[in-house]
């Protein structure tokens, strides 16, 4: 016992006393380089180069951005509420709201059942299906709305069915909610698979065992868990609804009042050079563009604290 | 309760996590399953639990099926990990959780709970922490959550996953004594994973060795530490020095030579010799059967260990012995060695 005692004390004395000076050596170092930012470039190639990022910014986004506001206000208040309240512009409206509430609300259950059983589960034909909820952002957008014409066209696959139960899709408000769902498919999954995949399984896990029904954990763990995900993920679905031109341009028929969303309808009143009314229209989707900016940072905001 | 585990296999396509395992665990018994990673421990845990289930065997409490119930109604307490806290709770709806979600005649009402929560709080000391998030803790602040959380749905047994493998060792060494003496007050059958030896030996009544899927022993930790019944064993826990021998005519051989130890019922074949380094002793190298060169000393804490060379074995053999205060050995010296205790088994 006694033996021990003094090999310890002996190699605690020493240990005090070389590394006392070893420490004081190493802040002094840190003193003299602190400070010193670790960064080469020089100050006028910083500049430069933030100029330049900045003008690309300002003329590609800033400034189409500004042109729409001025065109839309060019003739003053009066003519562009007299443009919105049009009655094509109103209808245009509505079935747009009509058409984003249909496809997020049916992407939304659509992306957390596929990333609950992506994320959750081992089953066969997993890879596929991820690469399978990818495909409406490599396929153009056009090709999608013509697929569904071939398939739901008077001329299409389904045609004799489709007219002996005189149900219409394409030229109609299914045929342009298919269009938008098939385009908007992507973004709630991709959102949540990730998230979903990273935080695993133990916390539903343990709301199991702590007697918990299935319904119940994903209610009051799994849900609450995703949640600014999801809803991050409903913004950029509902903004890339309203704002689809291509599929739905192909499965619409353009009627007036009818069928036109507000990106048809502002390519309308452009064609027909009513350029206040068009742009009063585009404004509209602008603003939106704006609004799910702002949300966005927020979103990203909140799921960065999250995160930590 | 007691929990018999009878007879189970469980595989993961081709390998065998569980192979055959057979274990009795008796109420009121804290039990630890150690083993390295991969050797079946939390798969068995999981198993218990009703996390997971055997290709077959059979999981009893007290007598009755287990394997017909699910997780939820097994009424186990399971601690994770990782914790497994759900993150956008505060402490107290965290503890509140497996309560809250009761349906049916066994719904407390909202009195009750706080008074349940409040009690279990206090138990695991963190009364203070009631309204905290989970990443607002620190991680043996977590530990203590889980904990009150599986313990809120009053468990009979105590199912410990990794329980302390996520904390420094400082905090380890203090929660480990707590959770001895938690154990030791609640009404409980505890089962804990771990495959830190230390942990084990220190906190259970009784500790299984696991390796490859299959129970190697198990006993009291003195009996595993003093006792190993396979070299896995004597591996596995504590330190061990390693010796290549053989048994020749109920003779032990060292690299040709006779060692003159007893080989301890092994029938003729390689052997292995296996000792702690604190049971060997330094001797002078003429007068033993093993010696070698010593290649360097090091010093850690209160003792001194000699790496040695063993001479005449075939291939470098390299063990460690622990050096007597007071005696300075310069690499290089030729020393005997001479093992005081020592288990010998077929290799």
């Amino acid at each position: 016992m006694n033996a021990l005692d003094q090999t310890s004390g002996h190699t605690v004395a020493h240990g005090a006393s070389e590394g006392l000076p070893s420490a004081l050596e190493q802040s002094h170092t840190y003193a003299t380089h602190r400070g010193r930012p670790v960064r080469t470039e020089p100050r006028a190639v910083r500049i430069v180069l933030t100029v330049i990022a900045l003008a690309f910014v300002g003329l590609f986004i800033g400034l189409p951005l500004v042109t729409v506001f001025y065109e839309a206000f060019k003739r003053g208040w009066q003519a562009y509420v007299a443009a919105l309240v049009a009655p094509d512009a109103l209808a245009a409206i509505q079935l747009t709201l009509i058409v984003a509430a249909i496809s997020v609300v049916a992407n939304l259950l659509f992306g957390l059942v596929a990333a609950w059983s992506i994320a959750k589960f081992e089953f066969p034909g997993k890879t596929f299906l991820i690469t399978l909820i990818d495909l409406p952002f490599s396929v153009s957008p056009v090709v999608a709305g013509l697929v569904y014409v071939l398939l739901f066209g008077s001329q299409g696959l389904f045609a004799a069915y489709l007219q002996a139960w005189d149900i219409k899709i394409i030229f109609a408000l299914p045929g342009i909610v298919l269009a938008t769902i098939f385009v908007t498919f992507p973004f709630v999954a991709r959102e949540l698979i990730p998230l979903m995949q990273e935080q695993g399984t133990a916390e539903e896990e343990a709301a199991i065992s702590l007697g918990a029904s299935g319904l119940s954990t994903f209610f009051r763990v799994t849900l609450p868990n995703v949640k600014w995900a999801l809803l991050y993920g409903v913004l950029l679905c509902n903004a890339r609804a309203m704002g689809e031109f291509g599929a739905v341009s192909v499965v619409s028929g353009h009627v007036r009042g009818l069928t036109n969303t507000m990106p048809l309808h502002i390519e309308i009143l452009y064609n027909e050079y009513q350029f206040v009314a068009s742009f009063a229209v585009a404004s509209l989707l602008a603003l939106l563009a704006l609004v799910t900016l702002i949300a966005k940072t927020i979103l990203e905001h909140r799921l960065a604290e999250e995160d930590r | 309760m007691t929990i018999d585990v009878v007879g189970v296999t469980k595989r993961f396509k081709t390998f065998a996590a569980l192979d055959n395992v057979s274990l009795t665990i008796r109420t009121g018994e804290l039990v630890a399953l150690l083993g390295p990673s991969g050797s079946g421990k939390t798969t068995l845990l999981r198993i218990i639990a009703g996390l997971e289930w055997p290709d077959s065997g059979e999981v009893r409490f007290d007598g009755e099926d287990a394997l017909s119930r699910s997780v939820r109604e097994r009424n186990v307490g399971f601690v994770f990990q990782h914790y497994a806290l759900f993150r956008h709770m505060n402490v107290f709806e965290n503890v509140a959780f497996g309560l809250r979600v009761r349906r049916g005649a066994d719904k407390l009402p909202e009195a009750a709970i706080r008074a349940k929560v409040n009690e279990l709080l206090h138990l695991v000391q963190i009364d203070w922490l009631a309204e905290r998030y989970p990443a607002q803790l620190s991680g043996g602040q977590r530990q203590r959550v889980a904990l009150a959380r599986a313990l809120a749905i009053s468990p009979k047994v105590l199912l410990l996953d990794e329980p302390f493998g996520a904390l420094d060792a400082k905090v380890r060494k203090e929660l480990r004594r707590w959770l001895r003496h938690l154990h030791e007050e609640l009404p409980v059958t505890s089962v804990l994973v771990t495959h830190d030896q230390e942990e084990a030996l220190e906190l259970a009544d009784r500790v299984v060795v696991m390796g490859h899927g299959k129970i190697e022993q198990v006993g009291s930790p003195g009996e595993v530490y003093d006792n190993p019944a396979t070299a896995f064993v004597h591996d596995f826990i504590g330190e061990t020095i390693a010796l290549p021998g053989e048994v020749k005519g109920g003779a032990l051989y060292l690299g040709g030579r006779a060692l003159g130890l007893d080989p301890q019922g092994v029938a003729d074949g390689p052997a292995r010799i296996l000792a702690r380094p604190h049971d060997v002793d330094l001797a002078d190298p003429s007068a033993s059967a093993i010696s070698g060169k010593v290649l360097s000393v090091r010093t850690f804490g209160p003792t001194r260990r000699a790496d040695v060379q063993l001479n005449g074995s075939s291939g470098p053999v390299v063990v460690e012995a622990a050096v007597p205060h007071g005696q300075d050995l310069a690499p290089g010296t030729e020393v005997g060695l001479k093992p005081r205790r020592y288990k010998v088994f077929a290799a």
